[in-house]
This record gives C-alpha cells, sequence and structure tokens, in this order.
C-alpha cells in the first residue's frame, strides 16, 4: 500500500530522484568529525523551530521583553524547556559550528574543488555569530544589555565612519526601542533567512562534490 | 573585411541587456530608499544644545571628584523617555570646575569613583583614570569625556546636549 502511494507521488512528483541523490550517495569511510556538518545542521532546524515558538509570548520592547521572558519562564507550560534549547542551542550551534569549521581545516578539505564550499562555510559561521549577538541583548536583562552596550561599541572604533556605524547598529546613540526592535528584526528575519539560503547552497555544494577522503600520512 | 554582424548585437544580446538595464534601474530606485529607511535613526542629530543646573555648587567636596545624577526627556523614535545619567564634578576652588561622563572610553561601561585607590575605576576591562580623568591604566584609548561646566551663582551647570 505505501509503496503504491509512494509510486504514484512520484510519477507525478519526481522526487525519488532527488531522495537517492542526497541520501544513496557515495561516501568515503570517515571518522565522527564528519558529522558535525549535520549536527550544525540540525541544531539550525532547532533553533528556527525553539525561536518560532518564542515569538508567539516574546515582545520586543523596553517595557514588556523582560517581563515577556520572565512569563515564558514560569507561567508557560513548558515555557522553560522551549527557552532553554533555544538558549543552550545557540551556544552549542557556535561551538558545534566553530567545531565544524576546525575540522574542514584540518582536514585541508577546504581545497579543490570544495572552495565555495568553504566560502559559503565561512558566511554561516559569521551569520551563526551574528545570530548569538543580536539574539543576547532580547532578554533585556542587565547582562543583555550591558554586554551589548559593550559589543556595539567596538564598531564604533572603525576610523573616520565608526561613529555613524554605532548610530545605524543601534539607531540611535544610546541602547532604546529602537535597538531593541532593529536586533529583534534582525535575529529573526534578516540572518536566518540568510543563513538558510546559505545552508541550501553549503548542502547542493556538499552533494554535489561529495564528501571528501581523510587525508593520508604519505600524501 | 568585417561582416556588418560583427558590429550588431543580437536580438537576444538587446533584450538580455535593456532587462538587465531596467533591473539595475529599479534595484537602484528601490534599494536607495531602503538604505535611508535602514540608517534613518542615526542621521538624526541630538541638535540643541542647553545648560542644566545640576546641584549648589557647595555639594561638591573640593578636590574630590563627586557624582551627580541628573535626567532628562529625550526624543526617542515615536517616544519621549527619560534618560538617566551621572557625571562627576571635581572643583579645587568653587569657581573652576571640571565635569567627566562617566561613560568609560573604552567600550562604554560605567565608571564609578574609587576613593581609595584615587582613581576611576571600569568594571569591564580593568581601565584606571586619574582624577583628572587621564588614563592610567587597562585599555581605554583616550581621558574621559569632559562636558561644558561652569559656576554661577553657586550654581553647578552643564551644557548638555540633545
Ligand atoms: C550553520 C552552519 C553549517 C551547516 C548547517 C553545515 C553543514 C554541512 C554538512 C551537513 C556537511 C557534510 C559533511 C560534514 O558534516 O563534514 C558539510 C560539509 C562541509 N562544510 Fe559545512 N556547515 C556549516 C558551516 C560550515 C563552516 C563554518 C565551514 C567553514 C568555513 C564549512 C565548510 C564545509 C566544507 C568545506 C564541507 C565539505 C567537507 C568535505 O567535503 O569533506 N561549513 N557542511
Ligand atoms: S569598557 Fe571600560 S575598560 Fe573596557
Amino acid at each position: 500500500m505505501t509503496t503504491r502511494v509512494i509510486d504514484w507521488l512520484d510519477e507525478r512528483m519526481g522526487l525519488l530522484v532527488v531522495w537517492n541523490t542526497i541520501f544513496d550517495r557515495k561516501v568515503p569511510k570517515v571518522n565522527w568529525w564528519y558529522t558535525l556538518g549535520s549536527a550544525s545542521l540540525f541544531l539550525a532546524i532547532m533553533q528556527a523551530v525553539t525561536g518560532i515558538f518564542l515569538t508567539i509570548y516574546y515582545i520586543p520592547t523596553p517595557e514588556e521583553a523582560y517581563s515577556s521572558v520572565e512569563y515564558i519562564m514560569s507561567d508557560v507550560a513548558f515555557g522553560w524547556l522551549i527557552r532553554g534549547m533555544h538558549h543552550w542551542g545557540a551556544t552549542l550551534m557556535v561551538a558545534i559550528v566553530f567545531l565544524h569549521l576546525l575540522r574542514v581545516f584540518y582536514y585541508g578539505a577546504y581545497k579543490y574543488p570544495r572552495e565555495v564550499t568553504w566560502v559559503t562555510g565561512v558566511f554561516l559561521f559569521l551569520v551563526t555569530m551574528g545570530l548569538g549577538f543580536t539574539g543576547y541583548l532580547l532578554p533585556w536583562n542587565q547582562r543583555a544589555y550591558w554586554a551589548t552596550a559593550v559589543g556595539s561599541s567596538i564598531v564604533g572604533t572603525v576610523p573616520v565612519v565608526g561613529d555613524f556605524l554605532l548610530r545605524v547598529l543601534r539607531g540611535g546613540d544610546d541602547l532604546t526601542i529602537l535597538t531593541l526592535s532593529r536586533f529583534f528584526g534582525v535575529h529573526i528575519w534578516f540572518l536566518p533567512g540568510m543563513l538558510f539560503i546559505l545552508i541550501g547552497i553549503h548542502l547542493y555544494l556538499v552533494v554535489r562534490n561529495g564528501i571528501s577522503n581523510m587525508p593520508k600520512s604519505d600524501e | 573585411m568585417t561582416k556588418k554582424s560583427d558590429y550588431m548585437i543580437s536580438r537576444r544580446g538587446f533584450v538580455g541587456g535593456i532587462v538587465g538595464l531596467i533591473g539595475a534601474i529599479m534595484s537602484t530606485v528601490i534599494g536607495l530608499p531602503v538604505v535611508g529607511y535602514v540608517v534613518s535613526p542615526a542621521l538624526k542629530k541630538g541638535g540643541r544644545e542647553e545648560w542644566l543646573t545640576l546641584a549648589p555648587a557647595s555639594a561638591a567636596e573640593p578636590g574630590v571628584p563627586t557624582p551627580f545624577t541628573f535626567s532628562r526627556m529625550k526624543e526617542v523614535g515615536w517616544r519621549r523617555v527619560r534618560i538617566n545619567r551621572t557625571v562627576y564634578a571635581i572643583t579645587n576652588d568653587g569657581e573652576n570646575v571640571t565635569v567627566f561622563s562617566d561613560a568609560c572610553t573604552h567600550l562604554s561601561c560605567k565608571v564609578h569613583w574609587d576613593a581609595e585607590r584615587n582613581a576611576f575605576v571600569c568594571p569591564c576591562h580593568n581601565g584606571v583614570f586619574d582624577k583628572e580623568g587621564n588614563v592610567v591604566s587597562g585599555p581605554p584609548p583616550r581621558p574621559l569625556d569632559r562636558f561644558e561646566a561652569k559656576i554661577e551663582n553657586d550654581q553647578l551647570m552643564i551644557l548638555v546636549e540633545g
């Protein structure tokens, strides 16, 4: 029965070819370090899902942000779980993505023909860092506020245009509702959008070029 | 002899070029306003300066930086919000006064006056400033910012912006 349904669908959609290209492709015999990319993908999806659920209660204004997070943590059923997953997942994702980068670097897997995979990977790393930075402000507690005050000041040290860039980043001189709302917008729309577009290109290239072999000592 | 067709662009090339050109014009026409939209709050300068009376000058202990807090309304986007600030004033003769901002010149954490160490200390990365606001140690790149300040009719006043 299920095979008949699948056959019926495949005749109209042709998705089995896609499925087989992705999952039945040949991979060399490798080790556990090669799973870090899939772990990054898993975390990216988990962050997206938990993050979407957080927006049901979270309100990005100086008056409401802190209280809405408190409400999620103490009053919403399993709010602590959803927030906790997003909170710890964020740190874990930065760590795992970075380890994946290191694995690719130390195995020399960035070489021909995988240079573009590497470059999209570097952007994925930067976007991941950006998500961490913008997300940190959102709870609007003391730590969030001062971490962002200090972190954003770094932009101000750019020669000549630093002051202007800082004002663009903050939406003015100080950390205000304008800062919070633009960080929120960047955190939930701009960066995730870029993340998933980049992941799409990255994974297309991984499938298209295949996984590299482990480097051998006599090479 | 060059053939006529060497000079001519094909129909396809022409249409492609036109589509590209129109696309470029459209992206610019939409793109530039979008840039303006995003940087907009950064373009609004605080503007007008005004003299603000902090406290009677006698409130500042001679020779020691004394904290003064004040709050004023500031326009932020579509709302007016109260901004609380602390500044440090130091005077030796009750006539000439220096007023420092409490924002560390490194990455703008709040410094506080540590009487025991006779210095302004920043909690974030251990920036230390002396009572003239000069950098003693740590990462701050320049002395503490100063406000234009004066004592008039025994009132301590500073010039604030925006
Ligand atoms: C959100 C972040 C990322 C996701 C979801 C992701 C996903 C993946 C996946 C599933 C693979 C398959 C092989 C493996 O796991 O080792 C892979 C391979 C690869 N990744 Fe990433 N990645 C990310 C970030 C990065 C970064 C930061 C870099 C480096 C700058 C990078 C460079 C590469 C390269 C060059 C390969 C090919 C490795 C080979 O063929 O042996 N990726 N990626
Ligand atoms: S912010 Fe004061 S030392 Fe870094």
